[in-house]
């Protein structure tokens, strides 16, 4: 049987879902995003001078944009799938012979778009604050796909998972956004006292923010290998481990 | 050949509730059959799981020959369902809510819009398909359900309580559609608490309680069990006694009203002979339950 029909009706109703609400889903992070320009790249960032030979309003465009990516991905997959179980409509997708692997690639897809659609805004509103060029488009475009697509994941895992809406606003609130900020949106790992490096080097997302950083003006704190392996290998792990609860019908089926 | 088998099925929820405790069935191709019982007595369950919403715990479903877990992309294929309780997203149109369930089984855009206005024309929710889901009454939800179900054309349709809550009229119309998909090949299986109903629409029937099936038989049969019927007699005078006739069960309800039970050797003539030499006038006749009510109540308590 061919599924891609199927595939496609679940990305199509997940796109329509975002755009049908961007109030909720697309204004947000244009908004914020302009503040933390105006705040910390024009009125804090004129002080703080050149961090790494570059000004501080270009070193924090790469970390603002992929935290936005980071956090729309994965809250657009959380939402959706955990109100497709709430309202319960996943028992359409259940009763008709559609793989799990095609519901989660639907969903992650779903959430791909809407972090590369904020990323887009929110790049186009960086644009209006400086004039970054984008130095290595390749590295640059994978790292922004590549975190979507984990993020994504890691939203649909905590979907299965919650059993109220409380739960689908623990992990972003009390895990993503601090992960965010102390990945290194903001300063440099080299800027930290001895101790706190070894630290933020546990941090995976430090990895990614360096990786689109170095893919946008050639800087980062961190081996580029390194950041793919670590993204490459958790969206490997969270796929697997997806597809295995939804083979065992986990918080879906009684 | 079978529309559904089904042996040994056993379901035990997580919280070691036995829903179902070793359930046999087979419905043929082109029944329509009834599947009744109390509340709680399992039928939601066994539909789950037929529709592939509950994991079974043990034992095997097959549909058309297809067995649910070797073959499930033909077994899904050819059912149909209507849950008990509204289950699509409330925040989509009508329209999508059918084009969406048709684009999951696979059929591509341009013959699923031909399909979907097929079945809401069919529904009588053509006219709503832009209507917000959310927006619609409590009967043209149900029907928006139906309509769901059937966009796949299955071969096999299960409607757990479809007319509960439903308008005279549309139950009525909602009857007719049931009656016409039926007559067109598509096998029933119907559940609902309306006896009348199942009585009337229904070939064969099932009957399960405590997660058992306490009968399985032809609808017919069933009610040739019954060996005695319950009338409600209207008479145009007063009486302070009821009357005395041999054979038959006779009390008298209110001073016009007589509750009489008629047993099938007796048949009515003899009871209206008697009443009329005794001067007694009859106004009006009707039945006192109906008569798989009786039949239900008795093989369920
Ligand atoms: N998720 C669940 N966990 C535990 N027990 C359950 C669950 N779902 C149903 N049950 C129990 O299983 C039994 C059968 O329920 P089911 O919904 O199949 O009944 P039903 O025959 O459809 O009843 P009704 O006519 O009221 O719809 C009930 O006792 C119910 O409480
Ligand atoms: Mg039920």
């Amino acid at each position: 049987m061919n599924y891609s029909v199927a595939f496609l009706t679940i990305l199509f109703k997940e796109i329509r879902r975002f755009t049908r609400i961007w109030p909720q889903t697309l204004l947000p992070p244009a908004i914020t995003t302009a503040l933390y320009f105006l705040i910390f790249g024009k009125l804090i960032g004129d002080r703080i001078g050149l961090v790494h030979g570059v000004s501080y309003m270009d070193y924090i465009v790469p970390g603002i944009i992929l935290m936005s990516v980071i956090s729309h991905s994965y809250s657009n997959v959380v939402s959706s799938f955990y109100s497709t179980k709430f309202q319960r409509h996943i028992e359409e997708l259940l009763v008709a012979p559609v793989p799990n692997y095609v519901i989660l690639a639907g969903y992650v897809c779903g959430g791909i778009a809407r972090g590369v659609l904020v990323g887009v805004v929110v790049a186009g509103i960086s644009m209006m604050f400086t004039h970054t060029t984008i130095l290595h488009w390749d590295i640059a475009a994978a790292v922004f796909v590549l975190t979507a697509t984990l993020f994504a994941l890691a939203g649909f895992i905590n979907a299965v998972f919650a059993d109220s809406f409380d739960d689908i606003s623990i992990i972003p609130n009390f895990v993503l956004t601090p992960l965010s900020y102390l990945g290194g949106v903001f300063y440099s790992v080299a800027m930290l006292p001895g101790i706190w490096q070894k630290i933020a080097q546990a941090n995976p997302i430090l990895y990614m923010i360096n990786a689109f950083r170095y893919g946008m003006i050639g800087v980062s704190d961190v081996q580029i290998e390194l950041a793919f392996a670590m993204t490459g290998g958790l969206i490997v792990f969270l796929t697997a481990l997806s597809l295995l609860l939804l083979h065992k019908g986990i918080g879906i089926k009684n | 050949m079978t529309a559904l088998s089904i042996q040994n099925l056993k379901k035990t929820y997580n919280n070691g509730f036995v829903a179902l405790k070793g359930v046999d069935l087979d419905v043929q191709r082109g029944d329509f059959f009834a599947l009744l019982g109390p509340n709680g007595a399992g039928k939601s369950t066994l539909i789950g799981i037929i529709s592939s919403l509950v994991n079974k715990t043990s034992g095997l479903v097959s549909i058309f020959g297809h067995d649910l877990d070797k073959d499930n992309v033909a077994a899904k294929t050819c059912i149909g369902v209507v849950p008990q309780e509204v289950n699509f997203n409330q925040f989509e149109t009508s329209m999508s809510v059918v084009m969406n369930q048709a684009g999951y089984y696979g059929i591509p855009r341009k013959q699923a819009l031909r399909r979907t206005e097929q079945c809401l024309r069919q529904m009588e929710l053509w006219d709503k398909r832009d209507v917000v889901s959310r927006r619609l009454s409590g009967g043209m939800k149900r029907r928006l359900m139906i309509a769901r179900a059937m966009v796949h054309s299955p071969r096999l349709l299960i409607l757990d309580e479809p007319t509960a809550g439903v308008d005279i009229e549309i139950r009525r119309s909602m009857w007719e559609m049931m009656q016409e998909v039926n007559k067109q090949g598509t096998t029933i299986i119907l559940t609902t608490h309306y006896l009348e109903e199942a009585e009337s629409l229904c070939r064969n029937i099932a009957i399960i309680n405590n997660g058992q099936i306490i009968e399985k038989s032809a609808m017919s049969s069933l009610l040739s069990r019954l060996h005695t019927d319950h009338f409600v007699l209207d008479i145009a005078r007063p009486l302070s006694l009821a009357p005395i006739i041999a054979g038959y069960d006779i009390v008298l309800n209110a001073d016009t009203v007589l509750d009489v039970a008629v047993p099938k050797s007796h048949g009515l003539n003899r009871l209206f002979q008697a009443l009329s030499e005794q001067h007694i006038e009859v106004l009006s006749l009707r039945n006192k339950s109906n008569r798989l009510e009786q039949l239900f109540l008795d093989l369920v308590q």
